[in-house]
């Protein structure tokens, strides 16, 4: 039984088509590995009856001769997707026992290919963070070792699917939140088009960057759930009306001709010597699979980490002022009149950074900054974008370091805001750019702990990404390495 | 340019968020590393450059103006921290 736990999407569905294993025997088995591993912290919520309910379900539509792909196969959801039968909290106080009324759109059309949820995993409050330490809930240990954070915001995802207490999770990234994690523990976590997943039921952080993904054992693990994940919904007013497709056509697809984009920028002073090693190792592993590398230019990359520290606290201040203690959440016991009510909620409920945040949002929203900050940081973000369509008119995938260095230790940077913040170096540019991106394991840096290789695609270009990735792990077993003791 | 303590307060008063006085002295060294970090921005040249809201360039899509969910008050007013006669209680607010 304990294979089946090491056992990808793919390989679960078709062991469940053959009927060799149940989602009943499934869910029971992760629920198990869930319980064995709480020291993780990875999980914020488990309701085994909910799950099992629903293996049951998903058991009987087999039984009535349904054949989906994830019929029956466990998930668990990154808190920040509200579910009707698990509290949603954002990892955040200020949503503490908070039931939502109705599914996230994600979390709805999953539910619907018959995936079984496990429960709500742990991030940092509001996915604000690279390191997962803004919990309101605690930390998540990293499985690879147990003193390194598992990056952020979507710690407890990267955890979950590294520690293999779910073969899939869902994440979120709206600077880097699914790709640094994903690299720190050595799995496949990818973020897709901004616009193709529905926002609808992802508790807001930044708009016009959220994006939901998932972390997973191997691209073609992800491109199955990608295939019922993603799509329009008219509930969301920024998602893409593009057409449903099928996300492992470019699975098979050879490498011969590929032209990899390695652009120079993020191959500069702040990259870590190790994790430089372990991503030009990759690089010329694609060359032997037949790619050819081009040396490519993204002149203003490197402004990707100011101009986001404008947009998206000047979202989220907006975003997070529904936060007021009148309708749901967090209410202060004691106040002088309204606004004090709503300050003294706010500030009880809300931990440092979404607090900094929301402080910086209003600055530079505030009267008389508007122009010199937000106006400017959106002028700059364009210019970024444009860099990324010049680049892909040279190669048809980009490729680099996710982080500049592996999982750092707990409390390295908790004190100093800008030295986290750089943690999201090289995976900023491409949420600004709202382009497809994913984060492979590649090998291992100092102590033993994994290095994760970015790759980006144009938009919409996310079956393509995922080729290339699956090519690469055909070649290669890093993203079969499994941490000890687990 | 940097933030002054009065700044700070001004804005955590907009925000509606209530910081002390020793968080608030943190909160200015820390605001200010970040406005710091900002400044390189401020050197880049964007003279006709349209700001850019959405990656894809997408609008804002509207929808037709018309009832599509069932009526869900109760349900919807679980999670309110007070509540009576369906409506959601607040101090008084008109004397």
């Amino acid at each position: 039984m304990s294979e089946l736990a090491h056992a990808g999407v793919a390989e679960l569905g078709r062991l469940l088509q053959q009927r060799k294993v149940s989602a009943v025997e499934l869910a029971k088995l992760q629920l198990a590995r869930i319980e064995q591993h709480r020291d993780l912290n990875a999980f914020l919520d488990v309701r085994p009856e909910v799950t099992l309910a629903q293996a049951k379900a998903a058991d009987e539509r087999r039984g009535r001769g349904e054949t989906g792909a994830l019929l029956g196969i466990p998930i668990a959801h990154k808190d920040i997707f509200v579910t009707r039968d698990w509290a949603s909290t954002a990892s955040s106080k200020i949503l503490q026992g908070y039931m939502s009324p109705f599914d996230a759109t994600v979390v709805e059309n999953l539910a619907r290919a018959g995936m079984v949820c496990l429960g709500k995993l742990n991030c940092d409050e509001f996915a604000m963070g690279s390191s997962n330490e803004n919990s309101a809930y605690g930390n998540v240990l990293n499985p690879w070792d147990k003193g390194a954070v598992p990056g952020g915001s979507s710690g407890g995802s990267s955890a979950a699917v590294a520690a293999r207490l779910a073969p899939v999770a869902t994440a979120t990234d709206t600077g880097g939140s699914i790709r640094e994690p994903a690299a720190f523990t050595g799995i496949t976590g990818t973020k897709p088009t901004y616009g193709r997943p529905s926002r609808w039921g992802m508790i807001a952080f930044a708009s016009s960057l959220d994006t939901a993904g998932l972390m997973t054992r191997s691209a073609e693990d992800c491109a199955l759930v990608f295939n019922e994940m993603l799509g329009f919904d008219p509930k969301d007013s920024t998602s893409l009306e593009a057409p449903r497709e099928d996300f492992t056509r470019h699975l098979d697809e050879p490498l011969t001709g590929l032209r990899i984009g390695v652009p120079k920028e993020f191959f500069g002073a702040g990259l870590q010597p190790d994790v430089g090693r372990a991503v030009h190792a990759a690089l010329a592993e694609f060359e032997k699979l037949g790619a050819r590398l081009v040396d490519i230019s993204l002149p203003n990359a490197e402004l990707g980490i100011p101009v986001y520290y404008v947009v998206a606290p000047a979202e989220a201040s907006s975003n997070l002022a529904r936060f007021d203690g009148v309708r749901y959440g967090h209410r202060a016991a004691r106040y002088d009149d309204l606004t004090d009510m709503m300050k003294k909620s706010r500030s009880e409920g809300f931990g440092p950074e979404p607090k900094r945040r929301i402080l910086i949002g209003t600055y530079v929203l505030s009267h008389g900054y508007y122009d010199a900050y937000f106006v400017k940081a959106m002028q700059v973000r364009r210019l970024i974008a444009d860099d990324f369509q010049r680049a892909f008119a040279q190669c048809d995938i980009i490729a680099s370091p996710v982080t500049t260095s592996v999982a750092f230790g707990f409390g390295e940077k908790t004190t100093d805001p800008v030295a986290m913040y750089l943690a999201d170096l090289y995976t900023v540019p491409g949420s600004l750019a709202g382009v497809p991106s994913m984060s492979i394991p590649c090998g291992f840096g100092d102590k033993g702990r994994p290095v994760g290789l970015q790759l980006m695609a144009n938009h919409l270009q996310e079956a393509k990404m995922l080729g290339v990735a699956h090519r690469y792990q055909q070649a290669t077993d890093w993203h079969r390495r499994l941490p000890q003791g687990f | 340019m940097a933030l002054t303590e009065n700044d700070v307060a001004r804005i955590a008063h907009l925000a509606r968020i209530e910081i002390s006085d020793d968080d608030r002295r943190a909160m200015l060294a820390q605001l200010n590393d970040i406005f710091a970090m900002m400044e390189k921005m401020q050197k880049i040249d964007t003279a006709g450059v349209a700001p850019m809201a959405h990656p894809l360039g997408g609008h804002q899509r509207l929808r037709e103006d018309r009832v599509s969910e069932a009526d869900g008050r109760d349900e919807n007013m679980k999670n309110a921290p007070q509540a009576a006669d369906g409506l959601f209680l607040v101090p008084r607010v008109v004397e």
